[in-house]
This record gives structure tokens, sequence and C-alpha cells, in this order.
């Protein structure tokens, strides 16, 4: 059959038009870019990455209440029923407080970004210009001629800025150059593509997705304004393992395509139920194919680049990358598992219990040792996905309805934790070691009310969100018959419940340190973040009826 | 009626609300602890009522006052109060309690940067909670509060309590989670249990003791064990006890009466309550395994109280020790020791308040709670030193004492059914004697002695020399006044515990009364024949 003759596929264009406008706005956003002078550049991109997060997320909600049917189109390549639109909506809604994080200029001056070169190189040539008129006037007023000229070097420069008060504010005009404003296409794109990767009903498209969200998360790693070779070294390592981790994605679908002559979720499930093939190219295809995705959502033994990225990249990019990329990847998991691997789960489910009992270990019993609270966090997130990964194995309604929930809780709490941690900082940037997080209770009791609600709920203490996903997770896998592993989560989540005490002590018990960090006052987008992912927490906890409700009863199509 | 009880629930919360909004302004302080110190009384005040209003008659419903609201229909919970006798008298002691120990904390010293507005509403808050804790009739909503009320109780050690504060409050936290995750476990055990029999999932404490009752013995035995062993840290028994002596030793004295007196009593309320009614064939089946533990607590903790030097240890080593006895009467399963058990929760945490109170005076005077650093208390300060006396022999059970009638119903109802565990308890009464015996030789009696009673200065050399029976008078009139008796604030904050232990020594009658439908519900919930009644043996 030539190219010619085939048909063009029809395309549900009401079905896919959130993805549509994520990524139609992610081009606009590279043409705004590209044409707006930087002075202007960042408040529209702001202003027009959040339009087109709520327009996405109108998009969603429109659709998911107008009944419309679960669809397959684009020729198969995406499914938008029930779960995908409940992945997307929690998606485009995480991403709200996540892009206010981003674009937050009032805790680090002049944004968390590396600064923008354009706008740099204006700053330093005033900067040059008055240095020259320094010299000049120097020069008649006689000795302060040398002094004048240390001034070459980044530190040295300074160190001269509190003795010369001319040269200082230049300094700290260059000092608060606005930061790089392609971190807004950036998300678009990362996110477009998780909109994509949690809807794609075939395996290539699933691949494809995987890097288009993949690749503007690396860039975005590398791009913090302090502490800029750790931020790099994340990048890099995020970069090559997640490069490792595709090849083995595109091997799993390579060998499961030789297994189904289809890339198509629900052409392998069909061949898999009623074939004679040897089964080892299906468990291999899908034991490779794991591999990829568990990566990507950072359920341990897959998980070794997340405390390193964590705690590089910069702490917006951190809260993002944490609460969307979760999301995303189990809800391609929960696809792959439910759709694909459903008719053959009591043969692969064995190895994930090990994969799981595995993530909840490493998380909990190393988040003990860590010493740093992104680390921290980061562990905390491998324990999590484990807890992630007993309801995504109960191949059972009530286990999708619990993982959904989980995931939209455990990303409003992550999001928020992490917008409070940006605000601790010492003299060189965010002061992320725990011994400065020593009486922050008494300095700041507000900031360390809000940390220890959060850390209550990633423990799971009653009456907050994390509390009610984990009663929802854990009770899907005892009734699909996974009691031991049930116990072992909960054994954990005692032992994990104790590093998350660790700070709350440290706030609340310890005296504050002589030359701790200070807590800055929020601006209103921090803020807002912050406000938005408590709230939920607190509200997922106490009233869970809507959100359960519209998760349970979802399904998967094919 | 269920107004009443959910007003008991929500005013202590409001009032902590309060005051945890004041605690912020230094000038505020007084008049927030008068605040809360008001919500407190009326607490008290509506405790009465309900009291007033709760029916014994034998028809009347299992649980009174109840009320439900649908909570999260999606796993069948709603939020669903009730009051039983014996939820009833463990708020009525709250409620008691309370009141007593804000008055008490007030003239306390708080640590450098904490206020009291903050420790009165940490104090409410728990009191809020706790209500919860017993009037819920829901298990979902029980455990949820069973875990919340883990949070204010975590902030009273950790900010308010003594050098090793830290230490003790993650401890205490940590233990009493994991019991907590283990009861979970089980819950949704229940849960899903109940999904499967009864079509439909739910936490109904009623529905579900008419359906776990039913299930076979080896589905019951590791849903037993799931809350058993919440309970068992929490009351605490006796492997599970370590926590204890340090929380309840770091506390602030308000604090650890709280948690000894009413906290830890979650525990054996649990016992009644969950563990009895619902896994019926499994407790008949473990009772040996709770009753060796609690034999072995008996005797331990009463063991190690003798051997502590530290007065705040020694109270919760000998709550140790009554602790098994009240787990002891509850797994004994007659009507008499159950009632019994029931009664001791009561008593113990009236005897072990007073006891705390005193001793908590007693280191307000003397600056540390080092018992050997005390001696001839009883010299400069003989009014401490009798209360000292009363609370020690209450806690001992000496007859005409409040506690007498509980643990000699306790004993008297176990002896049928286990004369084995009941006669080694026995020997216990006999430690009891003598570790508070010894403890108020040592610290009461005798010539002024030790550094916290005489303190450094001159004279004390020649007391520590030649005894104080032939020393110079006016040393010792300086002595006595500088330590201090009992003033009237401090007798009138004591007068009403002393009256409560001896009033219910005499006329423990209308607690029993209010006590006695819900034993029998118990009872007939486990389903063993009542040598009581059996054996034609009136109480």
């Amino acid at each position: 059959m030539s190219p010619l003759t085939s048909a063009m596929p029809t395309i549900d264009y009401g079905a896919i038009a959130p993805v549509l406008i994520v990524l139609g706005g992610a081009c606009v956003s590279v043409l705004l870019e590209a044409l707006l002078p930087w002075r202007v550049r960042g408040r529209v991109q702001l202003g027009f990455t959040l339009l087109v997060v709520v327009a996405g997320l109108l998009a969603v909600i429109v659709r998911s209440t107008s009944g419309a049917p679960a669809v397959t189109t684009l020729a198969g390549a995406l499914a938008v029923d029930g779960p995908a639109l409940f992945l997307w909506g929690t998606l485009l809604a995480l991403a709200i407080p996540s892009v206010l994080l981003l674009a937050d200029r009032s805790v680090e001056p002049g944004g968390a970004f590396v600064a923008d070169p354009v706008a740099l190189g204006e700053a330093e040539e005033k900067e040059k210009a008055r240095e020259a008129r320094v010299a000049v006037g120097a020069r008649s007023g006689g000795g302060g001629r040398s002094r004048a000229r240390t001034g070459g070097g980044d530190g040295a420069g300074r160190d001269g800025a509190g003795r010369d008060g001319g040269r200082g504010r230049a300094l700290r005009a260059r000092d608060t150059v606005e930061g790089h404003t392609e971190i807004h296409p950036f998300v678009l794109f990362a996110l477009g593509g998780m909109l994509v990767f949690c809807a794609a009903d075939d395996l290539l498209t699933m691949f494809i997705a995987l890097e288009v969200l993949s690749l503007p998360l690396y860039l975005l790693c590398g791009l913090a304004r302090r502490k800029r070779l750790m931020s790099q070294e994340s990048a890099v390592k995020y970069f090559l393992l997640g490069a490792f981790s595709s090849a083995f994605f595109l091997y799993g679908l390579a060998l499961l395509y030789g297994y189904a002559d289809s890339v198509k979720l629900a052409d392998i499930s069909q061949a898999a139920a009623g074939s004679l093939r040897p089964d080892s190219l299906l468990f291999g295809g899908l034991a490779l194919l794991v591999v990829g995705l568990m990566f990507k959502a950072s359920v341990g033994p897959f998980h070794t680049w997340t405390p390193d990225v964590y705690q590089g990249a910069p702490t917006s990019v951190t809260a993002f990358m944490a609460a969307c990329t979760k999301v995303a990847a189990f809800g391609a998991i929960l696809r792959v598992f439910t759709v694909a691997f459903g008719s053959t789960v009591w043969e692969w489910r064995g190895v994930l219990w090990a994969v799981a009992i595995a993530s909840m270990v490493i998380g909990a019993v190393l988040g003990l040792t860590q010493t740093d609270v992104k680390r921290m966090i980061a562990y905390s997130s491998v324990a999590h996905a484990g807890f992630l990964l007993l309801g995504a194995m109960a191949i059972t309604p009530a286990g999708l309805s619990a993982t959904l929930f989980y995931l939209l809780a455990y990303g409003f709490t992550t999001v928020a934790l992490f917008g409070l941690v940006s605000l601790v900082r010492g003299p060189d940037g965010e002061a992320t070691h725990l011994s400065a997080w020593a009486g922050l209770g008494k300095r700041s009791p507000v900031v360390a009310a809000a940390v220890t609600f959060l850390m209550l709920a990633l423990a799971g203490i009653p009456l907050t969100s994390g509390f009610t996903a984990k009663f929802a997770v854990f009770s899907a896998a005892l009734a699909d018959g996974m009691t031991p592993l049930v116990i072992v989560a909960l054994v954990v989540s005692a032992v994990a419940a104790f590093f998350y005490l660790r700070l709350i002590v440290l706030m609340y018990f310890s005296e504050p340190a002589a030359d701790g960090p200070t807590v800055s006052v929020p601006g209103p987008f921090t803020t807002v973040a912050i406000t938005l992912g408590v709230v939920v927490t607190l509200l997922l906890g106490v009233v869970p009826t809507a959100v359960l409700g519209w998760a349970d009863g979802l399904s998967f199509l094919g | 009626m269920s107004a009443l009880l959910l007003a008991l629930l929500l005013l202590p919360l409001i009032g902590a609300a309060v005051c945890g909004v004041m605690a912020g302004r230094e000038n505020l302080d007084r008049a927030a602890r008068a605040v809360g110190l008001g919500f407190s009384a009326v607490s008290l005040v509506l405790v009465v009522i309900v009291w007033s209003l709760f029916s014994t008659a034998p028809d009347a419903p299992r649980f009174q006052g109840s009320l439900s609201v649908e909570w999260i229909p999606a796993f069948g919970v709603s939020f669903a109060l009730g009051l039983d006798g014996i939820a009833l008298t463990m708020i009525a002691l709250l409620s008691v309690l309370v009141p007593i120990v804000l008055v008490f904390a007030a003239a306390d010293k708080l640590p450098p940067g904490r206020t009291g507005a903050g420790f009165t509403a940490l104090i409410l808050a728990t009191q809020g909670v706790l209500v919860g804790v017993f009037a819920a009739t829901d298990v979902f909503l029980f455990y949820v509060l069973f875990e919340a009320m883990l949070i204010p109780m975590y902030f009273l050690i950790g900010r308010f309590g003594g050098p090793r504060r830290q230490y003790a409050a993650v401890k205490f936290f940590l233990y009493s989670f994991l019991g907590g995750l283990i009861m979970l476990a089980s819950v949704i055990g229940l849960f899903v249990a109940s999904d499967t029999r009864l079509g439909q999932g739910t936490f109904d404490w009623t529905a579900l003791q008419g359906m776990a009752a039913q299930l076979p013995l080896s589905t019951q035995i590791p849903l037993f064990l799931g809350f058993f062993a919440a309970f068992a840290i929490k009351a605490p028994l006796v492997p599970f006890h370590t926590w204890l002596p340090d929380a309840g030793a770091e506390a602030p004295i308000a604090g650890s009466i709280i948690l000894l007196g009413l906290l830890d009593k979650v525990g054996t309320f649990g016992f009644l309550r969950y563990t009895l009614p619902l896994f019926p064939a499994a407790s008949r089946e473990l009772a040996p395994l709770v009753l060796t533990l609690a034999v072995i607590g008996v005797l331990y903790g009463a063991l190690l109280a003798a051997a502590q030097t530290d007065l705040k240890r020694f109270v919760a080593y000998t709550s140790i020790a009554h602790f098994g006895f009240i787990a002891l009467g509850i797994f004994a399963f007659s009507s008499q020791s159950i009632a019994g058990s029931a009664l001791y929760m009561v008593n113990h945490g009236i005897s072990t308040a007073m006891l705390f109170l005193v001793v908590g005076l007693l280191i307000r005077r003397g600056g540390t709670a080092d018992m050997t650093e005390y001696g001839g208390v009883g010299r400069a300060a003989p009014l401490l030193a009798g209360m000292f006396l009363v609370a020690g022999l209450s806690t001992i059970a000496l007859p005409g004492t409040n506690s007498f009638i509980s643990e000699f119903l306790v004993l008297l109802g176990s002896f049928p059914n286990q004369p084995a565990f009941t006669v080694i308890a026995t020997v216990g009464i006999v430690f009891a004697a003598l570790y508070m015996l010894w403890v108020f030789q040592r610290t009461m009696t005798g010539p002024l002695r030790g550094a916290a009673v005489v303190g450094d200065g001159p004279g004390a050399a020649s007391a520590a020399t030649f005894g104080t029976e032939t020393g110079d008078d006016s040393w010792m009139r300086r002595t006595t006044a500088r330590f201090g008796d009992l003033n009237r604030g401090e007798i009138a904050l004591l007068t009403p515990l002393v009256a409560l232990i001896l009033v219910l020594g005499f006329f423990p009658g209308p607690v029993l009364e209010v006590l006695d439908p819900t034993v029998a519900a118990t009872m007939s919930e486990v389903g063993v024949p009542d040598p009581v009644t059996q054996n034609g043996v009136a109480r």
C-alpha cells in the first residue's frame, strides 16, 4: 500500500483539545521568546503560560463533565478515557503552582534560574560604563585607584560591593538580572509530553512522549543560578541515565513488537491471551519496558538519579518534576499494566512484588541517613513510589482509583513542600542542610507549621491527604490478596515517619543556630503555590469525597 | 444528648484554637490560661449533665446520644459518635482532671520561649481528641483520632518537657505510630472483610461487630493481633512498655497526668471496645498470652518501680503494674473482673493524677525529681507528706480508698476462670506496698536531710553530721520556711481528688451502675459463660 492511498485518520479534536492547547501554546511561547524584548518577556511569558495551563484545565473539565464517551483517536495513538482525563486534570492542576514557583522572583532576586544572556550583556555593559566613571573619579581623588581595579573577578567584585556604594549598585543590578525565560516553553513542552505520555495507547507514541517530556526537564535541571556545578552535574546525570532508560524502553518495545506484530497496547494484550508464541519475547519486552517506566517514576532500584537530581536542580524545577513526572509515569504504568498486560498479571506480578518491596525499603532506610532536606524528600518519593506501585499492581477498579487519588494528593503535597524548602535561605542560596533548619519553629512559626503539616501528610497521619491516599491504596492491595506487601508497606511507613519527624523535632525542639539561615518572605506567586498545596492536602484529608467519587468508577479503554 | 456529646468534643477543640491564636501575644498569656480553664470548666458542667441523662436501664441501647453523619461514602465512613458506660466514665474522668491539671500548670515555670497559652492549647486539643476517641462508634473515625491524639501529646512532651524531651517525644510518637499502623492493617482487613461479607464496605461499629464475630478463627487471629499490638503499646503491656517511663518522666507533670491517666487508658478501653467484641473467638483463644503479659507486667512493673530513684519514672512504673491488673481483669472474662477493670481505669486515673500532683509539688519545692535528694520532708512540710501518703495508699489499693474496690473486683472476678494467674498477680499487691512505703519512708520520714530539702546553705553540714533531732532549732525553722508546706491554693487543688479517692472508696455504686450495662453487653459479645452468675454468687 503506497502512502498516497492511505486515508487520513479521523481526529477527534474535542477529545485531544487539552494536548493541542498545551503543545500549541508551547510553540507560541517559543515565538514569544524569539520576538519579545527581554524586558517584557518574563511577565508576558508567565501570563501566557498560566493562560495555556488554565485553558487546558478548562478543556479537561468540559470534556469530563460533558459525558462524552471514551475514544481512541489519531489512528489509535491516544486514548481519551476516564483515567486519562483524571491524569490530565491532575497534571494541569499541578502545573499551576509549579509554574508560579518557577516564575517567582521574590525569594531569589532575578529568579532561581541562570541569567538571561542578553539581559546579562546589557547589565555588564552598564557596569563597565559605571566602573569607567568610578575609575576617572578615583584618579582625580588619588588613593582609591588600586581598589577600583581589584573588582575584575566576580567574587572579588562581590567583596568590593560592600565597600563601594556606587559599584555595589551596579553589581546588584547584575546579580539580579532576570533569569532565562526559556523555562516557560520548556515547561509547556514537558507538560505536553506528560499529557500524551499518560494517554498514549500505543508504545511508540508513548516513547515519543517520553522523550518530549524528558528533554526539557534535562535542560531545566541545569539552569540553577546558584550552585551551578551541582545543577549541571544533576542535568548531565539525569540526561545520561534517562537516555539509558529510554534505550531500555525502546528495546522492550522492539521485543513486544516482535511478539505481537503491533505496538498497540490492546493488540499486545490480545496476542498474549491467545497465542502460542514464545513467552520469552513477551516477558523480556515487558521487563525492559518496565525498567524504562520505573526509571521515570523513580521506583527503586531504578531510583539512583533521584536524590542527585532533586538536590541539584533548582528547587522549583524539582517541585515540577517530583509532582508531575511521577503522575505521568504512573499514569503510563497503570495503562500499560491494565490494558496490555492485564491478562497475564499472575505471571509477572511476583517480580513486581520484589520491586515494590525494594523501592519502599530503599526509600525509607536510605532516607533515614540523609542530612539534606531535598535528598530526604527524594528518598521519601522513592518510598512513595513503592506505595503507589502497590495500587498499580492491583489490576482492579479499586486499585486504579486509589492510585489516581494518591497521585493527586502526593503531587500537591510535594509542590507545596518544595515551595517551602525554597524559602529557607542562607548566605549562598537555599539552606537545605538539615542542621540549618534547627529552631525554625521559633523564628518563622508559619513556615514551620506548614512544613510540619506537609511532613505529617507524607507520613500518612490521619486528617491529611496522605492518610486517605495510603488507606485507599492499601485497602485495594489487601482486597487483591497482597497482604504481605501491605504489612511491609505499613512497617516502612513507620520507619519513614522517623525522618519526617526528625525535621519536626529540629524545627520545634532545638534551639536555633546563631548564624542560621533566614526565611524569605515569599512573594505572591510562591505564597499562592504553597497555600494551594497545603489547602488541597488538608481538604483531601478531611473531605476527600468529591475527588474519590471522580476517581471511582473510571476505567481504561481497551 | 447527642448535641451535648458533640459539644463535649468540639468545645475543647475550639478552646484550643482560641488559646492557640492567643499564644502569639505575651500580654495575653494569663488571659489565655483563664480562657482555657473556662472552656474546661464548661466541659465539666456538660459532663455532669450528660451523666445525669445517661440511662442505666437494662433495655437502654448500647450507645446513647448517638449521632452519625456520612463522611467519606466511598469507604463507608461516617462521623459517628455515641456513649456507652465505659466511654462515659472515661470522658467524665477526663473532664475532671483537665481543669485540675490546668490550674496546677499555671504556677509552673515554662521552658524559655514557651507560652502558657500554647501549653493550654495543647492540653485542650488532647482533651477534645480524647473525647472523640472514647465516643467514636465508627472504627475509621476511631483510628483517625487514635493517631491524631499523638500530635498534641508529642508537642506537649517535646516542647514543654524535661532535659531529654526530644528523645522521649520521638520515642513516644514512633512507638504509638507503629502500633497504629499495625492496627491500620487490621482496620483495612475488617473493611475488606465487610466488603465481601456484607456486600458493602462499612466501618460502623455495630455492623462490624455483627460481621466480625462470625469470622472464622483463622481470620480473627491476625485481625485481633493488629488491634492488640496498638493497644498493648498504648496501655502498655510489658514487652512494649519502654516508651512510657521516658515519656512519663520527661513530660511536664500536667502532661504526664493526661498521658498516664487518660491517654494510656485508650489501650485498655480498646481491649474492651474493640478486641473483645469484634474478635471474641480470637480473644478467647489468645487470652492466655495476654494474661501472661499482664501478670508479668504486674510483677515486673512493681519490681522496677521499687528500684527507681526518679520520682516521675517511679510513678510511670507503678502504672505499668496497674495496667497489668486491668488487662488481667479484661481477659479473665467474668462480669466482675471486667467491671473491676473498667472501674480500675477510672481509679487509676484519679490515684495517678493525685500522685503526680504531689510529686510535682515536691519537685517544685526541691527542684529535682531525684528521690535520693529528699529526706524527712514530713518535718518541713507535714501536709505535703500527708497528701503523698493518701496518694500512695490509694495507689496501693488500701481498703477505704477507691483503688481497693476495683483491685478487689478484678482479683475476685478473675479467680474462678484463671486461678493461677490471679494468685500470681496477688503477689503484686505485696510488692506494691513495698515500693510505695519504701519511697515514702526514704523521702518523707526521718530527720531533715538531702540536698533538695536542706539546700547547701550553712547548717547543712551540721545537719548531715549530727542529725536534726538534737540540732539547732533555728536552722530547722529556716529550712522549713524555705521549703514551705502546701499553701491554700495547693490544698484546694488536691481536695477534689482526695474527696474522689475517699468517696469512691466507700460508695463506688454510682460509677458501677453506669458501667454495668456495658459490661454485661461486652460479656454477651464475648460469649463466655459468666462464672459469677453461673455459680449464683451475687455481687
